[in-house]
């Protein structure tokens, strides 16, 4: 199934004024999703970002990897704005998703977050029935016109998140009675729901056992057909194995940024070379 | 001589601390590290060695030896008060005190002398026996506790143990006051359920005990059981804790919204203590501002309309109501939505939801549990009120369900039954008991509720 065939209406017409204005590539012909240019964070008085620029590339999965409170999250969550919940972070510089300024006040939040998805650290259903779980955005977006295009959203987006065989005698238990990794499956195709174009996971498989956490890979394996994927992982194998780009952020700073191949191979700064071996983090 | 020795044993108590606690420091030269028990745990189990034996012989002692007391006096002048009733014996033996330890006398007689000569010498017998039995506790308790103290003794063990019992003794006080207050409850309302049936009372749509007794003097103990029956007081009950909550509810679960999710936090800090100050305003106070302001506005308002609305209606007397309980809904439910994980608003925002989608179909779905209790406390809060309803709902037994009328509530009867000069074995006088383990069932039954549902849902998110 194309990406266009499941997009919303709203968010078809902003892709489209969109492709007008910008169909940026980068230098190596890859379209562009969405692009950072000098990002800078601050909570309160303390800088947590530092002039990122970064770019996501289109049906890619990039991997945000560094050690701890080196920013990667907090890049993540200025991709959907997430920060605008946090009263003290203020967010300065350009992210554009298809050359919209995403922080221009001429844009809707929630739109916004309509076409940029969010799978959380924790898994955390709603505490509602599964079908509820996965109906959720549908419904306050009014994605589906009758119940049995409902249905057929729900049905559909279980079965990309692979979960849809495992649950679909029992779509009206609690979701939060499945087990870690089936809870985080289903935050995956809540998220697959409202047909976002990019999904932002932060670190998805940390609350996970080693099963669950193979079966969310091999998950955002297949999504990348589909959706253009952020992941932030703790893991170096784990971005090893499920990305095509890898940006290693370090104190605030985005030290490097490149194919995974060649930044587990051959990085080219000191830093992310001692991360890589595990000499800290 | 209570409060004497009382004070005596406080200031052993804290000597046998010190005490302790030095004779630790020393069989050890001042390494304390060698010690199992800290030092001042040492002082606390030479403090309850020395002086909770004696404290338990004192209580024990005051509260038995008067009865004792009394039954040898009794036995010793058997030849007088063979032949007297117990009225007449009490005030034998009153009498008798009274000569003896001061007080006022009825009259004196011979007998009288004698029983307080022999009141006179146990009650000294008595005293020294009770001082002698205690010094020789602590000083025993003392002793022993004193040498008992070594490097290895399990002091901690002691106090921690007896602290524990102690716990358990204060959380028993307040157990066996529910139990004894229902008791007593239930045995007078057994009372008033030989003269008045049961059936009649919970069922009865007449409610006026005032004219309970036909014809006077001797027939007067006749009772007329229709007239006791408790539906108009139930309804009205009912009627004025249905307005309260239909304003309280609202009000209440929407400042609760705005407060844990809206607000800004300075407006928080100032307006959440002062909706609590709500909760700390008299009640009476709010009986005359139903009583003096809201009703008369109601009425005013109510003759514009071309409605008659009675000078004392339960619509003044619920609305007032359901003022006062505002804090009760507003801030427990206000705890629940903020108990609601943050991970659950930001999945909701994560997927494009607004915030106000966010707190519709996620935030209060998951409080829900919360917000019915909440809920469940505040009637119960509201059933059990009284003062506004005296002001401002009337006496009258209506049995409507029309709020601009005049109704009564259970408590309003109770207090009208009690008040003034009463006989305590008429029916009258137990109905008001009665009525009050009704009442005390109607709560009971709404706080099990309240209970099973937080239970029941608790668990839903985590």
């Amino acid at each position: 199934m194309s990406m266009d065939a499941t997009m919303n209406p709203m968010a078809a017409a902003a892709a489209e004024i969109a492709d007008m204005g910008a169909s940026a590539v980068t230098a190596d012909g890859d379209p562009i999703k969405m692009r950072g240019e000098k990002v800078c964070v601050h909570y309160g008085d303390k800088q947590a970002l530092f002039d990122v620029d970064l770019d996501i590339r289109k049906r890619q999965v990039t991997a945000l990897i560094g050690p701890s409170g080196c920013g990667k999250s907090t890049f993540l969550r200025c991709l959907n704005r997430m920060n605008d919940t946090i009263d003290i972070c203020r967010v300065a510089g350009d992210i554009t998703l298809d050359g919209m300024n995403i922080y221009d006040p001429s844009i809707d939040v929630v739109e916004l977050r309509a076409r940029v998805g969010m799978v959380f650290q924790k898994p955390n259903p709603f505490p509602k029935s599964i079908y509820e779980n996965v109906a959720y955005g549908p419904r306050i977006h009014g994605l589906a016109r009758s119940k049995p295009e409902l249905d057929d959203i729900v049905a559909a987006s279980l079965q990309k998140a692979g979960l849809y065989e495992e649950v679909k005698d029992r779509l009206d238990a609690p979701g939060t009675g499945l087990s870690g990794g089936q809870q985080q499956r289903l935050c995956i195709a809540r998220a697959i729901a409202v047909s976002p174009e990019v999904i932002l996971m932060d670190e998805p498989c940390s609350a996970l056992d080693p099963i669950a956490t193979a079966k969310v890979e091999e998950l955002i394996d297949e999504l990348r057909e589909n959706y253009t994927i952020v992941i932030v992982t703790h893991s170096m194998q784990q971005a090893a194995r499920v990305s095509q780009r890898t940006a290693f952020f370090h104190l605030g700073v985005l030290v490097e940024e490149g194919p995974t191949q060649d930044m587990f191979t051959n990085p080219r700064d000191r830093r992310t070379q001692d991360y890589i071996t595990g000499r800290f983090g | 001589m209570f409060w004497t020795i009382l004070l005596i044993l406080a200031g052993l108590a804290v000597m046998a601390y010190f005490a302790g606690r030095s004779r630790s420091g020393q069989i050890v030269d001042g390494d304390y590290s060698k010690l199992h028990s800290r030092p001042s745990f040492h002082g606390g189990f030479l403090v309850i060695v020395t002086v909770l034996p004696a404290s338990f012989v004192l209580v024990v002692w005051s509260i038995a030896a008067p009865r004792l007391i009394d039954s040898a006096v009794i036995s010793q002048s058997a030849s007088v008060v063979s032949g007297l009733g117990k009225p007449e014996l009490d005030v034998f033996l009153r009498d008798a005190r009274a000569i003896a330890f001061g007080g006022i006398v009825g009259f004196t007689d011979d007998a009288k002398e004698q029983a307080a000569e022999l009141f006179k010498t146990y009650r000294s017998y008595s005293e020294v026996g009770m001082t002698v039995v205690m010094a020789a506790l602590v000083a025993l308790g003392f002793i022993y506790g004193f040498r008992k103290i070594a490097p290895r003794m399990r002091a901690r063990h002691v106090v921690e143990r007896t602290t524990m019992v102690f716990l358990a003794a204060c959380s028993a006080v307040a157990i066996f006051t529910t139990i004894g207050i229902v008791l007593s409850l239930i045995f007078e309302s057994l009372l008033f359920f030989r003269q008045v049936p049961v059936f009649d009372f919970i069922f009865g749509t007449h409610w006026s005990p005032q004219s309970a007794f036909e014809g006077a003097g001797a027939e007067a103990g006749d009772v007329n059981s229709e007239i006791f029956g408790a539906i108009p007081l139930l309804v009205g009950t009912m009627l004025i804790t249905m307005i309260a909550i239909l304003v309280a509810a609202p009000i209440g679960l929407l400042s609760a919204i705005y407060l844990s999710d809206y607000a800004s936090r300075p407006v928080r800090a100032v307006a959440k203590p002062v909706l609590e100050i709500l909760a700390g305003i008299p009640t009476v106070v709010y009986g005359f501002f139903a009583a003096l302001t809201v009703a008369p506005a109601f009425r005013g308002f109510g003759e514009s309309l071309g409605l008659s609305v009675s000078s004392e209606s339960a619509l003044a007397a619920g609305v007032v109501m359901g003022i006062m309980i505002i804090p009760f809904v507003s801030s427990l439910s206000d705890d629940v939505i903020n108990a609601v994980p943050q991970s659950l608003r930001d999945g909701s925002a994560g997927l494009g939801a607004t915030k106000s989608e966010t707190i519709r179909k996620v935030v209060l779905p998951a409080a829900l549990p919360g917000i019915v209790s909440a809920l469940i406390l505040a009637i119960s809060r509201a059933i059990g009120e009284t003062m506004i309803v005296v002001m401002a709902a009337g006496l009258a037994a209506n049995l409507t369900v029309n709020p601009l009328e005049a109704v009564t509530t259970v408590t309003v009867q109770i207090v009208t039954l009690l008040i003034g000069d009463q006989e305590f074995d008429s029916a009258k006088t137990l109905a008001a008991f009665a009525l009050g383990l009704l009442l005390f069932c109607i709560t009971l039954l709404l706080n099990i509720i309240a209970l099973r549902v937080v239970q029941k849902y608790r668990e839903q998110y985590d």
